[in-house]
């Protein structure tokens, strides 16, 4: 059945670079998330302003981003956004579509994480004398993180994942990146995707498991 | 508003393409579903022991990119010589990638049966597969709709990554159009609302299972 | 000197408030009885502003709670409120529940907050918990911390909300020695309350309430002694 021989060697020996290129993954998925969460914040805001502009606002990018493919959403990025005469580089398209696309699932986990908490709470911070604003953001959000903290973790993995799929846009120095080029110069597919999988993988359950460590550092309570 | 060069063919090209990823998406969520129940009973009746190496190897399925799985996926049948269509390939890795997500469902689904509901059904006599079908099927299936539904349609937009093999669904078709059109913002749009417009009303319906079915609320 | 007078309110077509005039001076204990259902605890969240009122005025210390000009993060610093369902922040300890708003609402500097702290939860006897979560804690223990937590405030009026009623009767002793405490102290205070021997023993006036109507209101020999209205009547009988 198989006629085929594995040439390993040659594959390990790309070994460096590939790790470089993981490396790159980690910072995409890490920056996204970054911006994700912090438009996730501003777009659970919008929805609670009472605004029908804001909150209608808010919805449509949540509905888009929940309902339409990421890689859709990275495609925007890259090519929808030249009608308007913008030219996002591979990088940029990739940051902007993942980050789009966590921004929406955030918030809709946010929304759920401010159900669970009672409004009891914020009555009680007003009843100290705070304002709105202080009460959301030394009772509620405190709270709703912890919440929503398993979702998150997720939607990082999500994030590392979904960043492979810069290469359909012409990504090169993210680890899908790179072995694409390895494999486009040398043909041995299944040997170099082999390893970007391990590697793949391996960042997954580091990242799992230094949000576990996180968590139980963080919420003692 | 929109001056635009495509026809009414090209339209159609994107339909097809709609087709090819319902199409995908119906025989790897059957598929994977199929899968996923069976693994799910067997982990929650071997334990979670025995079910190690089942487990472990699903988890690979849901930590590893979708677009490297098919590509190895891929480069597998070209080495082992199957002679697999593109098609085939996407549906056997989708089915799998499916299966693994939906094992997670069914074993939650099954565990959230309260087991003195169980005792119950068998303390009247009931064999172990009475009480599967008349007892924990039942119950176990309105825990997992909602979810269900969310996983077919996660199953829908990742479906997209199959473009990768070549095969033309929505969105490979889309950027066709793209290339030789030259307006992006106009077709990818259309191609945005396709994809919506066969998402978000069951994303709704799952909404409301959830909502209704909720033992909490 | 807190002053409500003919305060009408409504939730929806329920009318909760019926007109309610009351007058509480500095220094004084009044406390608030009367079946569920009858206005008491909405009138208290009215005092402090949680709650708008339909119409009459509320002032205290001659200013208007609900005017618009009014601003209502400053006057509840001094109205100090406990509820019956004592809703500690679960995220800090009971050391950090107590610092929060005087640092953040009164500016107070760490150390001067966290002093603050230490010798209101001593007051309520919960020296030993400083670190320890609310969750670890019985639900008296919970009830005691934020008592200290609206008393680290330093508020010029405490209300109490029916702050025994969600406690196990064994809890409850702690969090009435408290209160008691509290009143001997000259701490000016409203509580509503169910428990009528606390009533009797800490109060300057006892008001009773019915259906949104303050029926009665008199020093506790008196009301529970020879009372008038005979809802009032019917109540006592009932609860004894």
């Amino acid at each position: 059945m198989f006629n085929y021989t594995f040439h390993w060697n040659q594959a390990l020996k790309a070994l460096p670079q590939m790790l470089d290129g993981a490396l790159v993954t980690l910072k995409i998925a890490l920056l996204s998330m970054a911006i994700g969460l912090a438009f996730a914040l501003l777009l659970t805001l919008f929805r609670l302003s009472g605004s029908r502009i804001l909150s209608g606002f808010a919805r449509t990018w949540i509905e888009i981003a929940r309902n339409t493919p990421a890689l859709f959403q990275i495609y925007m990025a890259h090519f929808g956004l030249g009608s308007f005469g913008i030219h996002l580089s591979p990088f940029t398209a990739l940051l902007a579509g993942i980050a789009f696309n966590n921004a929406g699932y955030l918030a809709e986990n946010f929304r759920g994480a401010l159900k669970a908490i009672p409004d009891t709470q914020t009555r009680a911070g007003r009843s100290l004398g705070m304002s709105a604003i202080q009460a959301f953001r030394l009772i509620v959000l405190p709270q709703m993180l912890r919440v929503a903290f398993l979702p998150i973790t997720n939607q990082m993995v999500w994030a590392i994942l979904m960043t492979s799929l810069g290469v359909t846009v012409g990504m090169n120095t993210d680890l899908a990146g790179v072995t694409q080029e390895l494999n486009a110069r040398s043909f041995r597919t299944f040997e170099f995707f082999a390893i970007a999988a391990v590697i793949y993988y391996a960042i997954a359950k580091v990242v799992t498991l230094a949000a576990r460590l996180i968590a139980w550092r963080m919420f003692r309570y | 508003m929109f001056d635009t060069a495509m026809t009414a063919n090209d339209l159609l090209f994107l339909l097809k393409g709609a087709g090819m990823t319902l199409a995908v998406t119906g025989v790897s969520v059957a598929a994977g579903t199929l899968m996923g129940v069976i693994f799910g009973v067997i982990r929650v009746q071997i334990g979670p022991w025995w079910a190690a190496p089942l487990t472990f190897l699903l988890d690979i399925f849901r930590s590893v990119p979708l677009l490297i799985q098919l590509v190895l996926g891929n480069a597998f049948q070209s080495i082992a010589k199957l002679g697999w269509a593109p098609f085939t390939t996407s549906c056997v890795i989708l089915s799998l990638y499916t299966a693994a997500y939906c094992t997670e469902i069914v074993r939650g689904a099954i565990d959230s049966v309260p087991p003195t509901t169980r005792r119950a059904a068998r303390s009247l006599g009931m064999t172990w597969a009475q009480d599967m079908r008349f007892i924990v099927a039942p119950l176990a299936t309105r825990i997992a709709l909602p979810s269900w539904i969310g996983l077919t349609l996660g199953v829908m937009k990742d479906s997209s990554l199959v473009l990768w093999l070549g095969l033309i669904e929505l969105l490979r078709a889309s950027q066709v159009l793209v290339t030789r059109l030259q307006e992006p913002l106009f077709i990818l749009s259309i191609c945005g609302l396709i994809y919506f417009l066969l998402s978000f009303p069951i994303a709704r319906l799952g909404g409301y299972l959830e909502k209704r079915w909720s033992p909490n609320d | 000197m807190i002053e409500i007078q003919n305060v009408r309110k409504s939730f929806g077509s329920l009318e909760v408030l019926k007109g309610i005039d009351l007058t509480v001076q500095k220094g004084e204990v009044v406390t608030v009885i009367g079946g569920s259902g009858s206005g008491k605890s909405t009138l208290l969240t009215c005092i402090n502003g949680l709650e708008p009122i339909d119409s009459g005025r509320i002032l205290v210390d001659g200013t208007e709670v609900h005017a618009k000009a009014t601003n209502l993060n400053k006057l509840r610093q001094k109205i100090g409120i406990v509820f019956q369902q004592w809703n500690a922040f679960p995220h800090l300890t009971v050391l950090e529940n107590v610092m929060l708003a005087p640092r953040k609402v009164l500016g107070m500097a760490k150390s001067e907050a966290e002093a603050m702290a230490v010798k209101q939860l001593t007051h309520v006897g919960l020296a030993d918990k400083l670190k320890t979560y609310p969750s670890r804690m019985s639900g008296g223990q919970q009830q005691r911390m934020a008592i200290a937590r609206a008393l680290a405030m330093s508020p010029d009026y405490m209300l109490f909300d029916e702050v025994t009623s969600a406690l196990d009767p064994q809890l409850v002793g702690e969090v009435l020695d408290t209160l008691r405490m509290l009143a001997s102290e000259g701490m000016t205070m409203i509580c509503v309350t169910h428990e009528m021997k606390f009533a009797r023993e800490v109060s300057d006036r006892v008001a009773f309430f019915h259906k949104g109507v303050m029926a009665e209101i008199a020093a506790p020999a008196e009301l529970f002694g020879a009372p008038k209205d005979p809802e009032l009547q019917k109540f006592l009988a009932a609860t004894h």
